[in-house]
Formats: structure tokens, C-alpha cells, sequence
């Protein structure tokens, strides 16, 4: 490992572990108010989808692409549908990339 | 009754439920970790240096981003202040547990808070949550932490495998990048948030969370990842507010 990579990787470590830890640390001595709790209730949600959607609707990462040649748009809504329906985490996801593989290679195939 | 409640659960039994409830997320991180593992190759980032990212980082998308910005040449700083702002969405999750983990020892919060992620949040706090209420009182548990241990193990050991798995792979196809497996991450979270739409201001939560994730894109570092689940966590409030004061009226 070349001494650039060692500081790399020993920063980016440091970095996430005191973004991670230090509030289990002194959580003993922290008092969250009310208002507080009943907002980190809509948290995971609402962070999951803001990292999904532009992944999803921006592919190439600068422009939104709504259309069917954007296969993980199609997956995406497959998962979806999966999704609300059988509430099985494993039946979305397998779906999903089954739908989304299968739609791009068709687009490859077909153009 | 309550003279004679037996605690259902020990750690071992929770230890085994955490990995169990974990498995989807498991699997669906599997095509993510192999390509990291395979993207690593091509950015610049040798054997060592990638088995050691996964091994104490272990922050996916993170560790993404420092591959891209590798790749691409830049300097150390910006790289350590993007991992910054990338996981400073863990904070949530610490703050989110807080509540719960205030009883552990100080090495079980060293352990778990190593181990936070997105996956493992999502499922500490579902078991965390469950037994609040008295109808769901038999999920009442004093081990849940070991649920949350016995997920952690399981993502993590998985994610080292897959590491390994995705570095051989990339010295064999070197253009397995290009199939998109990175989508996986994707429908794993849209599977995390499907079981959360079942009133009102989570479904305002969940759209305004998306509109403003595009609209924020273009803010630098990701840090439009923080104004729009700031801005969609409000808006879930407000409907809540708006929804009570209508069954008031």
C-alpha cells in the first residue's frame, strides 16, 4: 500500500467513525426533546429515497431520463409494484434487478 | 400476569433474528460489493488499499464516491471532506438511536457505532421500534442490541467477501461495470421504504424527499442529500399537524 493510500484510507476511516460514534458515547447524558424523536420517525424514508430517485432518474448522473430506454426506471417501478404488494423485501429486490436486467439487455438487443 | 411474564427472547435467539431480518439487504448488497471490488482495480486503488477501505471504512456509497474522485485525480482533502458530507447521514441514525443504546456498556457503543450503517440502521430500528405499544407487548425484548449485533456481523462479513470476490473479478472482466450492478443498491433501499407508506405524511415524506433530492443534485459534495431529507422530514411533520387537526375539527 503506497504511503497516499495509507493516509487515504486511515482519514476516511477516522472521518465515518466520529460521525458514527460519538453520540452512542455520550447518549447516557443526552435528553432528546419530543418534537425531536417524532421528526427522526419520517428519517428513514425520507433519506433512502433521496438517495435512490436521482440514481434512478439521472443514470448518466446529469439529466433526468424519463423514458423507456432508462431500464432502471423500469426496474425501479417493477420494485415498486412488487414491493406494495407483498411487502417481501426479498421478492422486490430479486424482482427488480430480474426486470431490470432483462429490460436492458432487450434494449441492446433490440436497437 | 405481568408477575409471571417470562422473557421471551435471549441474546442468542436475537443474535439469529438480526441476521435473519438482514438477509434481503444481505443479498441485495452483494452486486454493490463486488463492484466496488471491481471498480476498485480500475481507479487506482490496489488489492491492500480496497480490502482495507471495506475492512475499517465500511461506508458503500463513501467508498463509491472515493473510487470516483481517485479515478479521477483529486487531491486527499477533497476526498476526506466528501466522505464527510456522503456519511454525515449516519449522524441521523446515531441521533435515532441514541435512545436506545444510552444502557450499553461503553464497548457494545464502540462496537455498534462502528457498525452503523444504512442497512444495519434500518433494521436495529424496526426491532427497536416493535413492543412499544401494549397490543405488540410479546416483541417487548432487554437484547435487542444483540439484533442488531448479529445483522451488523452478518453485513459486514458479507461486504468483506464481496470485496474479495469483486478484486478477483476485476483483474477477469474488466467491463463488468458497465452492467449496471450498481442498481442493485437501488431496489434494496426502494424495499426498505415500500413497508413505510402506509399514511399520509410518510407518503408527503417520501415524494417531497425525491423532488428535492433532483432539485438539490447539482449542490457540491452530495450535500443536496442533507437539505432534502431535511426539507421532506418537515413536510411529514406538517401533514402529520395538518392531518390531527382535521380529525379535531
Amino acid at each position: 500500500m503506497s504511503k497516499q493510500e495509507f493516509y487515504l484510507i486511515g482519514a476516511m476511516a477516522l472521518v465515518t467513525f466520529l460521525i458514527r460514534y460519538p453520540l452512542f458515547a455520550f447518549s447516557s447524558q443526552i435528553r432528546l426533546p419530543s418534537q425531536l424523536i417524532e421528526a427522526l420517525k419520517y428519517l428513514p424514508p425520507a433519506i433512502l429515497t433521496a438517495i435512490v430517485v436521482p440514481a434512478i432518474l439521472m443514470p448518466t448522473g446529469d439529466k433526468i431520463l424519463l423514458s423507456y430506454t432508462n431500464a432502471k426506471l423500469v426496474g425501479a417501478i417493477a420494485a415498486m409494484l412488487v414491493g406494495w404488494q407483498t411487502q417481501n423485501l426479498l421478492a422486490t429486490i430479486v424482482c427488480g434487478m430480474l426486470v431490470f436486467f432483462s429490460w436492458q439487455w432487450s434494449l441492446t438487443v433490440f436497437n | 400476569m405481568s408477575h409471571s411474564q417470562v422473557e421471551r427472547y435471549s441474546p442468542s435467539t436475537e443474535f439469529v433474528a438480526g441476521a435473519k431480518a438482514i438477509l434481503p439487504l444481505v443479498i441485495g448488497a452483494i452486486p454493490f460489493g463486488i463492484i466496488f471490488g471491481t471498480l476498485a482495480h480500475s481507479s487506482g486503488l490496489f488489492l491492500a488499499g480496497a480490502i482495507a477501505m471495506s475492512a475499517l471504512v465500511f461506508a458503500g456509497s463513501a467508498q463509491f464516491i472515493a473510487l470516483g474522485l481517485l479515478a479521477t485525480g483529486k487531491a486527499l482533502p477533497i476526498i476526506i471532506l466528501t466522505t464527510f458530507v456522503v456519511n454525515l447521514r449516519h449522524l441521523l441514525y446515531s441521533l435515532s438511536l441514541v435512545t436506545h443504546v444510552k444502557r450499553l456498556s461503553p464497548i457494545w457503543k464502540l462496537v455498534l457505532g462502528f457498525w452503523l450503517t444504512d442497512e444495519v440502521f434500518a433494521v436495529a430500528i424496526h426491532r427497536y421500534n416493535q413492543g412499544d405499544c401494549e397490543a405488540s407487548r410479546r416483541h417487548r425484548s432487554t437484547y435487542k442490541h444483540w439484533y442488531y449485533l448479529g445483522a451488523a456481523i452478518f453485513m459486514y462479513i458479507n461486504w468483506q467477501i464481496c470485496t474479495v470476490i469483486g478484486l478477483t473479478l476485476g483483474y477477469l472482466i474488466p467491463d463488468a461495470t458497465s452492467w449496471g450492478l450498481d442498481f442493485a443498491m437501488s431496489v434494496t433501499f426502494i424495499g426498505m421504504v415500500m413497508p413505510y407508506l402506509k399514511n399520509k405524511p410518510m407518503v408527503v415524506t417520501v415524494i417531497v424527499s425525491g423532488i428535492m433530492a433532483l432539485l438539490t443534485q447539482n449542490l457540491p459534495h452530495q450535500s443536496g442529500l442533507i437539505v432534502a431529507t431535511t426539507a421532506a422530514i418537515m413536510a411529514g411533520i406538517f401533514t402529520n399537524k395538518m392531518n390531527k387537526h382535521q380529525d379535531n375539527v
